[in-house]
């Protein structure tokens, strides 16, 4: 079995399962923020007025809970939701909530990995499409809805129909300049937005085994916009390490068997990758970016759970340092962790130095809803992981996705830019 | 089930036309159903009915875990929707929720239903009847699971 195949069996007490096999999966983890969580609570009322019991979790201590969306609140609606939120974990005794404004707080799949909640081999659940990025750890992590969340937080398990599995192999180390972003663009670019839908998509060979967990986790999370169930890297000795330094103690190195199937293997040559952008108005409308449109840019975006890590501040600051921002430009650390970070290793003063605007973490923006959504007619480079029709703000504006790198060279020059070329 | 039909002749319909992200923050699925679609067509609430159904291409709800999306055409009166294909979240939240039907269609019936045709779904046949136009098309029968749980009303009446 592969490494997807072994983690289902393994929480659906079965010695074997393949392809298409339904199973009831215990869950390990599970986590909500605050646009699910009170979708949950909406369906945990329905369901009490029909007479089911809701009046405990069926474990507390695998629920953990995000505040990330609509944080800092910008109106009252969303402050009403982070009271539910607070409320929901007091009543049910949900002790893991990590609450902005009170110390280590960001967007879910960053705390997922910052925080070491999830462990190789888990089966995770998440209410968010982006539950994907976490299959990087070496887990099953699969996005789900309010009814389905509920469901699990009520029985501790749910059903799955065991996908097939994809294999994406990169050959060696991607070229100085190119990063995973550009590679997970590609990607989609070749299969399409429904490319991986209803599909695990898997990610190994020696330009994986190089890569750092960081990197793996911006292939992971962007396999959702090819509709993939799930993304996952077999756990190595570098997920171990990056998850006991974040203060895990049980983390071990889980894999598929050595005669792992795989309905489709995908190879790409990493000295043939360069910088790419994902073009208005879909991820898989991919250009090289130095054959990309030649279009006066009012924004760039260093944000979310696909490209604020630290590894990507990192890499817009060695863009930034010593330049000047020609465009609007703001910088978003995904977490707390990242953000202190960047603050000790002098990122932050580069950053304000170079002209950026640097915010606390959210979602904010890169789902349209707040702190930085785009006028009607402007256009963007982000480091975010969609582009639809007003995605991030009006549905007359147009966002061009990119790798931190590239967007931080774009801001330099207010065109869309290859960082080799600046 | 009887309805007609609202057609949308594109792939890809994903869930920020369906339901734009700045109401994400919204739980109250009256007020969702009345944003229904505004990404796409603004129109949207004010043309549709009870009981009517989308029709659409290749990819249908692909992009977030929302289940506002279906909340929010279910909400709106759509009973069921018609494509091509569909993005997993979209449909599973369809069914798991008993929000609408998920119908996969073959290009026959893509091809041959028009904006404010009338027609009948029968699943228990896997058939649609074009009254409009005296067509039938065949449906993607359900797998098991789908239509236990369908049958059952629903992810939480379901007995597994």
């Amino acid at each position: 079995m592969n490494i997807v195949e072994k983690i289902l069996a393994r929480a659906s007490g079965k010695s074997q399962v393949a392809p298409d096999d339904v199973v009831f999966a215990k869950v390990d983890k599970v986590m909500v923020h605050d646009v699910s969580g009170p979708g949950v609570l909406k369906v945990f009322d329905k369901l009490k007025n029909k007479g089911v019991d809701v009046s405990k979790l069926w474990d507390p201590t695998k629920v953990w809970v995000a505040e990330d969306h609509f944080v800092p609140s910008a109106e009252k609606i969303s402050a009403e939701n982070i009271v539910k939120l607070s409320n929901f974990t007091k009543n049910y005794g949900i002790e893991k909530h990590f609450k902005y404004g009170m110390g280590q707080y960001g967007i879910c799949h960053t705390l997922s990995h910052e925080e070491a909640m999830v462990m190789p081999g888990d089966v995770y659940v998440g209410g968010d499409s982006h539950t994907n990025t976490t299959g990087a750890l070496g887990a099953f992590a699969c996005g789900l809805g309010h009814t389905d969340i509920a469901y699990v937080l009520l029985n501790g398990q749910i059903w799955f129909k065991v996908p097939e599995t994809d294999y994406f192999k990169l050959n060696g180390k991607l070229p100085d300049h190119v990063m995973a972003k550009d590679l997970i663009l590609k990607i989609i670019g070749d299969i399409g937005t429904d490319g991986g839908n209803y599909r695990t998509m898997q990610f190994g060979g020696t330009g994986i085994d190089e890569m750092t967990v960081e990197s793996r986790l911006t292939l992971c999370n962007m396999t959702t916009e090819a509709g993939a169930k799930n993304g996952i890297v077999e756990s190595d000795q570098k997920v171990v390490d990056y998850l006991s330094s974040r203060g895990a103690t049980n983390a071990r190195i889980f894999k598929g068997d050595d005669d792992a199937q795989y309905a489709n293997v995908y190879e790409y040559e990493a000295s043939e990758m360069e910088p790419l952008v994902a073009k208005p108005f879909s991820p898989e409308n991919i250009a090289v970016v130095r054959e990309a449109p030649s279009v006066e840019l009012d924004k760039s975006y260093i944000g979310s759970c696909t490209g604020a890590k630290y590894e990507d501040l990192e890499a817009a600051a060695k863009i930034l340092k010593g330049k000047t921002v020609k465009i609007r430009t703001e910088i978003l650390p995904a977490s707390i962790s990242i953000y202190k970070r960047a603050m000790e290793n002098g990122l932050l003063t580069i950053f304000l130095d170079a002209g950026v605007t640097v915010g606390p973490p959210t979602c904010g923006a890169c789902c349209g809803a707040h702190m930085g959504v785009l006028a009607k007619n402007e256009i963007c480079i982000s480091t975010t992981n969609r582009n639809f029709p007003g995605r991030m703000g009006h549905v007359e504006s147009e966002t061009y996705l990119s790798s931190p790198m590239v967007a931080a060279a774009s801001a330099v020059t207010g065109k869309i830019t290859d960082p080799r070329d600046l | 089930m009887k309805g007609n039909v609202i057609k949308y002749d594109r792939d890809n319909i994903d869930t920020d036309v369906i339901i734009p992200g700045q109401y994400l923050k919204v739980h109250d699925y009256a007020e969702l159903a009345t944003h229904a679609m505004e990404g796409l067509d603004p129109d949207f609430h004010s043309k549709v009915k009870e009981g009517d159904f989308i029709l659409s291409g290749k990819n249908f709800g692909c992009g977030s875990s929302r289940e506002h999306a279906p909340i929010a055409l279910s909400h709106s009166g759509v009973k069921a929707v018609l494509a091509l294909s569909f993005a997993r979240i979209f449909y599973r939240n369809s069914v798991d929720g008993a929000f609408l039907l998920p119908i996969e269609i073959e290009e026959d019936a893509y091809n041959g239903i028009s904006e404010g045709d009338e027609i009948d779904i029968d699943i228990s046949k896997n058939e649609i009847k074009n009254l409009t136009k005296s067509q039938t098309y065949k449906m993607k029968p359900f797998s098991e699971i789908i239509g236990k749980i369908i049958e059952a009303g629903g992810l939480f009446n379901y007995k597994p």
